[in-house]
Order: structure tokens, then C-alpha cells, then sequence
């Protein structure tokens, strides 16, 4: 079968179609600009959230958007920021009164653009923040860090922080701290649907590429003859040691499939990375796992970690009605 | 008696700036397909057509802050991609910057580029030499405000912003990208003309044409 994201202009058009008609009951999807905003109505004076992609990641974002949590995202072109276009459409449609917070993963192209569309919204009397998800720890200079799992979870933390009252102020600052409370790490296995071809095309069977970003950004090839153990220990102590996390930390546990992981594959994960983390006596309170944040059909998966207090868990497990997120 | 430049002028030199793009559009694709993706003559011949609709249906008098407020709004549109937020960044922070109403003199027009310097720096977190529009729009304000200083003609300021900018443009053959796609290109990116340097050279050069012909129309 031809894959449908050669035509990527038609594809997202198309796909966002078939995303209304599934999810008729949480979201409408706008054209020209793009976004889609939640249904369910929100009472005046909550602070909306906002987040913005390219496309080639689903679900993040759309997925995300509905009561609880994002209140519009704007898909951008395979792999690129949405415009500040679709983001000021979006603001101008979700603004309650409250403010708006936008969740950006730290990429060039979504800061500027955000950054564009937050000028502008203030001069026309709309009180706008972002906050930047940057998780991954295989880049050693914070800085540069990418936004991987968290961004998901950020959204559903400033999502819930909104719905519940929040000022922007205080949704923006406990977002702030599940991200700082988060670490994440990719990893590929094979690249043999992505539409760009890199230098790690072919790797081994008995290889991993650590450290890959969501855009087909390369990764350190590595050799794990051992299998899973093996590959969770090269995996999970970057994250266990950055934060760092210590012994009885609650914490949630992300695994989300790059999008050409079987299930099969991400539950022989889930069991040796349950083992790891008891042997670090980590508590796993909650967990997701199943396609979160994805490249396009990559194999490989990112792996997120996010330490648990009193008020992340309560937001974490406030109601959610969104595509992907449902409880 | 100070030189003052009103709104019809800049609306005027702004429509001569987009038919220079559209004019320069191959040329522009042209530098971009060898060290970037290729899309900026595109782009930006895109948005001059959009700004170019903008400015015809402008009425005749009108403030000079709304006016370059609403040219941000249509590039930020109208062009997309990198260029039109940073294009769109240069014009919104220039419309923040001090006038007469419905004319500036000299000096306020020299603060109008700077606020947008400024602002574009501050937006894509470049410096002079990361090969991008700021290593022609920086020396071309710098020369600007110098020649300002030196109580010199509106004739002589932009003749030296558009020397400057000119300057500013080749200089970007020699050295590397720090900046934008064409850093993954690293010490390759040497010897290639910048195409964002280019398209932003056009602004003074357009500039130096037009806007200091008193009365033009």
C-alpha cells in the first residue's frame, strides 16, 4: 500500500477531516488557518491552553484537545510549527478571559512563532505566556534540550490546572514544575518509514539508536547483543540520573511507540523497565503507555519519566475528555 | 527645516520594496536552493503580492504606527515559513517605535529601523556574522545613525544605509551560518550569498530610491 503521508498537504487536510467525523461528540476542527478547539464549553474567566505542532507527531497535539486539557492545538505541515496565523486564530477563538498559556516544545521555529503570536496578543489586551517543554536528556545543554513525553504531559497538567480554576499565573507555574519534574529519552529501532532518509537508515539488528528526536533527528547508535535489559539500562539511567530521581519517588511512567512499534514490542519493554525502576524503588503511580507522541511510522519509542507530588497527581487525574485521554 | 517623511511615502516605498522581490525572485530561489530549502523566493514573492493588495486599497491618510503594524500583519500571512514571523517581528516593533502622527523626520525614521533591528534580534536570536538579514539590516542602522549624528540629508543617510546594507549582503558570502537551515550545512555554507541577507538588502536599497525624494508620491 502507498503510504498516505506522501501527500502530505492532502494528508493533514484530509486527516483532520476524518478526526472531526471520529470525535464528533470533543472537538471541531477549523480550516484556514488550521486548529482544532474542544466542544465542550468553558466557563468564562478559565485560562485557555494552547499548543501548537507540526504534524507527523499525532496525537500530539489534536489528540489532546478537549475538556480538561487543551482547549485548541493548531497542526502545523509534516515536521514544521503551525504559523502565528493559526495560533492568533486559535487565541482569538479560545480566549475566555482568562488568558492563554501555551505549552511549546522547545524547536526553533514553534518558539518564534510563538513567541510572534504572544507580541501580538498583548497588544491587543490578551495576557499570554508560553511554557517550554524541554525533557530530553540525551542533549547534555538544557538549553538545547527538545520537547519529548512531557509535552503530552504538560498538557494534560496545564489543561487540568485551567479547568480547576487556576489563575494564568498559577497554571503557568506548576506546568513549569511538571516539566521540570520530567525527563525523557528516545529511542529508534528502525527508520524504514520516514520520509527523509538519514545516515542511520540501516541499522543492525542487534542495534538501537539512542537519543533520536521525533523529527528523524539521528541518534548514537548502539550495539545491545543482551537485548531489553540492556537496552532499558541505556536508556533509563540518562533519565534516572539527570533529574536526578532517588529512591521512593512517586512517579509517572510514559512509554509512547514512535509509531512503528508494535504493541507487542512496548510491552516486552514495559516489563523490563517495571523491573529497573523497582530495583530503584521508584513507585510507578501512574502510567501510560501506547502511542502518545510519535514520528511519523519510526520504530522506536521515547520513554518519560515525571516525579509525582500531591498536586500533579491531583491534576493528573482530574477529568479528561479528549480524544486520546478519556477519564 | 527637518526632512519629514509621511505615510504615503513609506506606503510608496514598500510597493516599490515588493516589486523589487517579485522582480528578484528567482535569484532569491536561487540562493536558497543552495544552502537552505529552497522556498524563500516563493515565499516571499507570495507575500509581496498580498502587500501589494494591502497597499492599494490603503486610504490616504493614516497613522504611521497602524500602518506599519498592519504590513507586519500581512507578512507575518502573507509570506509564512521563517521569513514572514521575522519580517512580521521587524515591522510590529518598528510600529512601536515614536512618530508625528502621520509623518516622522529623519531621526524618528532611523529609530524605526532600529526598534525593528532590535526586535528581529531579539526574535531570532541571531548576531552579526551568523550569515542572516541581520548582517545587512545591523550595519545599514548603524550607518544610519551615524550619518543622523552627523546632521546629514535624507539623501546621504540612506545612501550610506543602503552602502552599508550592500556590504552587509557580500560580507555574508564569506562567512558561516550560525543560524537557520543553512548552519546544518556548517563550512559548507561559505561562499554562498545569504538569501534573508538579500531580500532584506532590497529594503534600503528600495529605500535610498524612494524615500528621500521630498513630496514623492
Amino acid at each position: 500500500m502507498q503510504s498516505l503521508t506522501n501527500k502530505p498537504g492532502s494528508a493533514i487536510t484530509q486527516s483532520l477531516r476524518g478526526m472531526a467525523l471520529s470525535h464528533p461528540d470533543t472537538i471541531k476542527v477549523h480550516f484556514d488557518p488550521d486548529f482544532v478547539e474542544r466542544l465542550a464549553p468553558a466557563r468564562s474567566g478559565k485560562v485557555a491552553v494552547i499548543s501548537g505542532s507540526g504534524s507527523g507527531h499525532e496525537p500530539l497535539p489534536i489528540g489532546y484537545v478537549g475538556l480538561g486539557m487543551l482547549d485548541a492545538a493548531c497542526p502545523g505541515p509534516i515536521f514544521t510549527s503551525p504559523s502565528p496565523v493559526q495560533l492568533l486564530a486559535a487565541v482569538h477563538s479560545v480566549d475566555h478571559g482568562g488568558g492563554v498559556l501555551f505549552v511549546v516544545k522547545n524547536y526553533a521555529g514553534g518558539v518564534l512563532n510563538t513567541e510572534l503570536t504572544i507580541e501580538i496578543a498583548l497588544q491587543e489586551g490578551i495576557d499570554a505566556r508560553y511554557v517550554l517543554v524541554n525533557d530530553d536528556v540525551s542533549i547534555p545543554k538544557v538549553a538545547n534540550r527538545r520537547g519529548l513525553g512531557a509535552s503530552a504531559l504538560a498538557c494534560k497538567i496545564a489543561g487540568a490546572a485551567a479547568e480547576s480554576g487556576y489563575t494564568l499565573a498559577a497554571a503557568e507555574e506548576v506546568t513549569r514544575r511538571a516539566i521540570a519534574s520530567s525527563r525523557s529519552m528516545g529511542v529508534g529501532t528502525n527508520v524504514n518509514t520516514l520520509p527523509r532518509n538519514g545516515p542511520n537508515d540501516n541499522l543492525a539488528d542487534d542495534s538501537i539508536e539512542l537519543g533520536v528526536g521525533i523529527h528523524g533527528e539521528p541518534g548514537e547508535v548502539r550495539s545491545v547483543s543482551k537485548g531489553m535489559p540492556e537496552i532499558v539500562d541505556l536508556i533509563v539511567h540518562p533519565i534516572l540520573h539527570d533529574l536526578p530521581f532517588a529512591s521512593g519517588d512517586r512517579v509517572l511512567l510514559l512509554i509512547s511507540g514512535m509509531g512503528g512499534t508494535p504493541p507487542l514490542e512496548l510491552y516486552l519493554f514495559s516489563e523490563a523497565i517495571h523491573e529497573l525502576l523497582a530495583a530503584h524503588h521508584l513507585r510507578v503511580e501512574r502510567q501510560l503507555i501506547g502511542n502518545y507522541l510519535t514520528c511519523l511510522g519510526r520504530g522506536g519509542y521515547t520513554i518519560t519519566l515525571m516525579r509525582l507530588d500531591d498536586e500533579l497527581l491531583q491534576l493528573w487525574d482530574a477529568p479528561v475528555h479528549t480524544p486520546v485521554l478519556h477519564w | 527645516m527637518a526632512q519629514e517623511i509621511t505615510t504615503k511615502q513609506l506606503r510608496k516605498w514598500l510597493l516599490v520594496y515588493a516589486a523589487r522581490i517579485i522582480e528578484n525572485e528567482d535569484h532569491l530561489t536561487k540562493l536558497d536552493t543552495a544552502i537552505g530549502d529552497a522556498d524563500h523566493g516563493v515565499n516571499m514573492r507570495r507575500g509581496m503580492g498580498k502587500l501589494q493588495e494591502r497597499l492599494q486599497v490603503e486610504r490616504q491618510s493614516e497613522d504611521i504606527s497602524a500602518f506599519l503594524r498592519s504590513v507586519a500583519m500581512t507578512l507575518i500571512s502573507g509570506v509564512g515559513g521563517a521569513a514572514g514571523p521575522l519580517y512580521g517581528t521587524f515591522f510590529l516593533r518598528a510600529a512601536t517605535s515614536p512618530t508625528n502622527g502621520s509623518s516622522i523626520d529623519l531621526p524618528q525614521l532611523t529609530q524605526m529601523f532600529r526598534y525593528g533591528l532590535d526586535g528581529l534580534q531579539q526574535r531570532g536570536k541571531a548576531q552579526a556574522d551568523d550569515k542572516t538579514m541581520i548582517d545587512t539590516i545591523q550595519p545599514a542602522v548603524e550607518a544610519m545613525e551615524a550619518a543622523v549624528a552627523a546632521h546629514q540629508s535624507a539623501a546621504v543617510v540612506l545612501a550610506a544605509a543602503r552602502q552599508a546594507a550592500h556590504l552587509g549582503m557580500k560580507h555574508t558570502i564569506e562567512i558561516e551560518a550560525r543560524k537557520g537551515r543553512a548552519s546544518y550545512l556548517g563550512p559548507h555554507s561559505i561562499g554562498h550569498q545569504d538569501p534573508g541577507a538579500t531580500s532584506a538588502y532590497f529594503l534600503f536599497e528600495t529605500a535610498a530610491e524612494v524615500l528621500t525624494i521630498t513630496g514623492a508620491d
